[in-house]
């Protein structure tokens, strides 16, 4: 009971523990004390003094920062007295003297009503020397590689006599937590900074450490990447164990190796998709607008990196070239099958573009169309009635000319070989055998067929079974195949499992 | 004439053809003359026969390989073309006819540019050193074949001579077959004329049965592509040049004095790029030049362009005189912002070096030998 003190705020009486802070007390109860220098992670620092209060003791009121002024018995505060609003103000207005440009002060001084610094603005300034850069270097991640420099008036933030830091890690942890951009980790390290990439946006977004990795991910929850989490690699940080409410980090947490008896397997590892980098004639990692299918599908995704809208570099491209059978049909990188998908997926992404680029020119090299479902020649209909222009003859070559893609191809039916201008070029990279395909097939004793997938015990009487009982196969770890019918076959897998239990279930009963 | 198209398509593979058209999409001289593989290839898969006398646009070909790359089905319309002007040449009629006194003077003199076989060893005249010749020696480390060009233009004769300095200054014992030596046959063979071609790979082979070498250089990526991939088994690796240079300077037995102070790209020869992969080699050189600012062509490696010097037409002028892609190749260059546009080939240097006069373009580019700029570089 000695432990809790009772102290009033806004009026509220509260019993609070000893060693917290008024700010920590007020948020308890759901006061809103602005801040520009508190982590929850770090120390209290007082330094933009953003969450002055004002503090009554013995019939005496002062103004004090919340996040550091020791809490006493019997204290009343006030959150937003004339006082504290006017104290605030000024703040605001000086902080905002200071880094005229800083979107975080050009909010606040619009929310107290400022129209523009009283004083000379000091043009260019970024920091406002909160510390929250320096703090979190030698408080969180160790390495100290930062701290200020200068005395008064000339206090900034610097390396040891600013030179290129070796103590720095290029975590950017200082660029994460500054709120105004002042700091790049370029500014203070030359090593690589390599950003962490969504590998289901294809590489077109950034993500953090902590993430979770797509949106139907299953169970829905985050994960933290131990290969770049300094708390794992360094035993620093710790951040979001301090930060997260409900105390979900575990950081002990291990992977469970799990036996199961089970009576039937249905193998459905799925593909991997070509890598357009093996045909380098279409310059697919050389120019950021080439790009794959499955990287469209992400511009075009409401949930992706866009927000559905097709933009690259924040421009729309109006004249899009597609191209077919990259990485199939194709002797010299070991695909010689057909993929089976990009056709129809290629004219869905074509007709994609028409609808969200009004007036795009839009263009699709073919060899060969196979719009064999049901319903995908009156799609392939459909697409072209709006205006998208299919050319028989694969493009060969594609080169930059001024800010223009030009996509080198003969057009066949014309025999006259042709340069297409292009902002875009997406190419229908095809399906292939995963690369891991041999692990799985090795533990499972499964055998391949020549194109490298699964074998299917008979590839028309025994279509899902393998050749060893009780392994089933689902989808495209089989062959090449689009959704309708890698459903089907997964549907009869899931019968043939059914069948094998069943028997299994009555050999016991019966034994 | 008229060849029998069944045996014909059945030679090539052509039956495997799915007429997608990249062969003729990468072609590189298909956007400026009518030239077109993919339509040849279809002709001989559809009609009974064709005379391909009359077929000028087959002597536009520069056997650069880019449709042998390209094709999907691993069909080589490259050789194709070779093949069709086999039956031209063969019959004789259709012939351009500088292609033909190439070819006469191949087997008359040894060379393919007419001059005396008695002068083949006049590159070597101004070295301040003798150079051995291995048929007499009967052993050497280093066999050098040097080549038609390299041997007789006075243009390439300096880099020839480069070459043998670095021979010298490395200490490596090398020779050559002195006025012995003759036509590689390379050309010969891109020409249409396998026969002879092959005759020449047999004259070697017994030549080479007379002295005994480590290894052998050359200093066109012709020569090179020759007794590398179709003279059979040979007794000693083949290398090119800037082979042997690339591992000369990370031995550190090549080292550099002189700072160049240019910025430099490279144009990659066909018959060492798309033909043999080498690409890094010469690039590994040209980075370590001192005071060499080194930036590729933004079409470079695999996607480089050809200079159009190549396959028979250093003798042959194509059916498109005013366009040529060397004035393209230079133009690129100038645009990067280069002082020098770097070659390893004795065809590229010639046909690139002629571009930049044509479009009076002297003051701003100049045209180099990798092996020029190492010369300097010593």
């Amino acid at each position: 009971m000695s432990d809790l003190i009772k102290i009033t705020i806004d009026g509220r009486d509260t019993l609070v523990r000893r060693d917290t802070t008024i700010l920590q007390a007020a948020t308890d109860l759901g006061i809103e004390i602005p801040t520009l220098c508190h982590h929850p992670a770090l120390e209290p620092y007082g330094a933009c003094r953003l969450c002055t209060v004002e503090v009554t003791r013995n019939g005496r009121s002062r103004l004090v920062t919340s996040c550091n002024y020791p809490i006493r018995e019997g204290i009343e505060v006030r959150t937003a007295s004339d006082r504290v609003v006017r104290g605030r103000k000024m703040i605001v207005e000086l902080l905002w003297t200071r880094c005229p440009d800083a979107a975080i002060f050009q909010k606040l001084a619009a929310e107290y009503g400022l129209e523009k610094p009283r004083f000379e603005p000091q043009e260019g300034e970024l920091c406002y020397l909160c510390g929250l850069c320096v703090r979190i270097c030698d408080e969180m991640v160790g390495a100290k590689a930062i701290s200020f420099v200068g005395r008064g008036i000339d206090r900034e933030v610097g390396t040891p006599f600013f030179k290129v830091s070796e103590a720095c890690i290029a975590c950017g942890a200082c660029e994460f937590v500054c709120p105004t951009g002042a700091i790049k980790v370029t500014d203070v390290t030359d090593k690589p900074v390599r950003p962490l990439l969504l590998d289901f946006d294809m590489g077109l977004r950034g993500r953090g450490n902590i993430y979770i990795p797509f949106p139907q991910a299953v169970p829905n929850v985050p994960v933290i990447d131990r290969d770049h989490c300094l708390h794992f690699q360094a035993d620093a940080c710790g951040v979001c164990e301090v930060f997260c409410p409900p105390d979900a980090i575990d950081y002990d947490q291990e992977d469970e190796f799990v036996e199961v008896d089970i009576g039937a397997v249905i193998v459905a590892t799925g593909f991997d998709p070509f890598d357009a980098t093996q045909k380098p004639e279409f310059g697919y990692g050389h120019y950021p607008n080439v790009i794959s299918g499955l990287e469209f599908e992400r511009l075009a995704s409401a949930s992706g990196p866009t927000a559905g809208k097709i933009k690259l570099n924040g421009k729309e491209p109006k004249e899009i070239v597609f191209v077919h059978c990259v990485g199939s049909r194709d002797k010299l990188e070991g695909e010689e099958y057909c993929s089976r998908i990009c056709c129809m997926y290629t004219a869905k992404q074509a007709h994609l573009a028409h609808d969200k680029i009004p007036g795009a020119k839009i263009t699709v090299f073919y060899m060969d169309v196979r719009a064999f479902g049901k319903g995908f020649e009156e799609f392939y209909d459909r697409v072209r009635a709006e205006g998208i222009i299919y050319r028989r003859g694969n493009p060969s070559e594609i080169y930059k000319r001024g800010d223009k893609l030009i996509v080198r191809a003969e057009d066949t039916l014309l025999g006259k070989t042709i340069e297409v201008p292009a902002d875009l070029v997406v190419l229908a990279t095809g399906v292939q055998p995963r690369a891991d395909a041999n692990q799985v097939a090795t533990m499972l004793e499964l055998e391949f067929s020549a194109d490298g997938f699964f074998a299917e015990a008979h590839p028309e009487l025994r279509p899902v079974d393998t050749q060893r009982p009780g392994i089933y196969l689902a989808g495209t770890c089989q062959a090449p195949k689009d959704i309708p019918d890698t459903v089907a076959q997964a549907k009869a897998a899931a019968g043939r499992a059914i069948v094998e239990l069943s028997r299994l279930r009555r050999e016991r009963e019966t034994a | 004439m008229r060849i029998n198209t069944h045996d014909f398509a059945e030679q090539y593979t052509l039956l495997e053809c799915i007429q997608c058209g990249r062969c003729t999409g990468g072609c590189p001289v298909s956007i400026k003359t009518a030239l077109n593989i993919r339509s040849i290839i279809y002709e001989v898969l559809v009609e009974d026969a064709i005379d391909p006398s009359g077929m000028a646009v087959l002597w536009d070909c520069t056997n650069c390989l880019t449709c042998t790359t390209r094709c999907p089905k691993d069909i080589k319309p490259a050789d194709v073309i070779i093949g069709l002007r086999g039956y031209i040449v063969g019959e004789g009629k259709g012939v351009p006819p500088r292609v033909r006194d190439a070819l006469m003077s191949a087997f008359t003199r040894g060379n393919t540019l007419g001059f005396a076989a008695e002068d083949r060893e006049a590159w070597a005249a101004d070295l301040d050193f003798e150079v051995k010749n291995v048929l007499d020696e009967g052993q050497t480390d280093l066999w050098f074949y040097v080549g038609c060009t390299p041997a007789y233009d006075p243009r390439i004769q300096p880099v020839t001579q480069a070459l043998a300095r670095v021979f010298r200054e490395t200490g490596i014992e090398f020779g050559t077959m002195g006025m012995d030596e003759f036509c590689c046959g390379h050309e010969v063979r891109r020409i249409g004329e396998t026969e002879g071609a092959d005759s020449m790979v047999e004259e070697y082979h017994e030549m080479l049965q007379e002295f005994e070498a480590r290894r052998m250089v050359t200093v066109s990526p012709h020569c090179f592509n020759a007794f590398h991939n179709e003279y059979g088994e040979m007794p000693f690796p083949v290398q090119h040049y800037t082979q042997l240079l690339s591992d000369l300077l990370d031995d550190g037995q090549l080292t550099f004095r002189t700072e160049l102070g240019k910025k430099v790209t490279y144009h990659d020869p066909c018959f060492l790029g798309k033909h043999n992969q080498i690409y890094d080699e010469p690039r590994h050189i040209l980075r370590r030049l001192p005071g060499v600012e080194f930036q590729d062509l933004d079409r470079s490696r695999e996607r480089s362009v050809c200079c159009e010097g190549g396959g028979g037409r250093m003798w042959a002028e194509g059916t498109n005189l005013e366009e040529r892609l060397a004035h393209q190749r230079v133009r690129d260059a100038i645009d990067l912002g280069a002082d020098v546009l770097a070659v390893a080939c004795p065809f590229c240097l010639l046909t690139l070096e002629d571009a930049v006069k044509i479009l009076g373009l002297e003051q701003q580019l100049q045209v180099m030998d990798i092996m020029e700029l190492v010369a300097q570089a010593m």
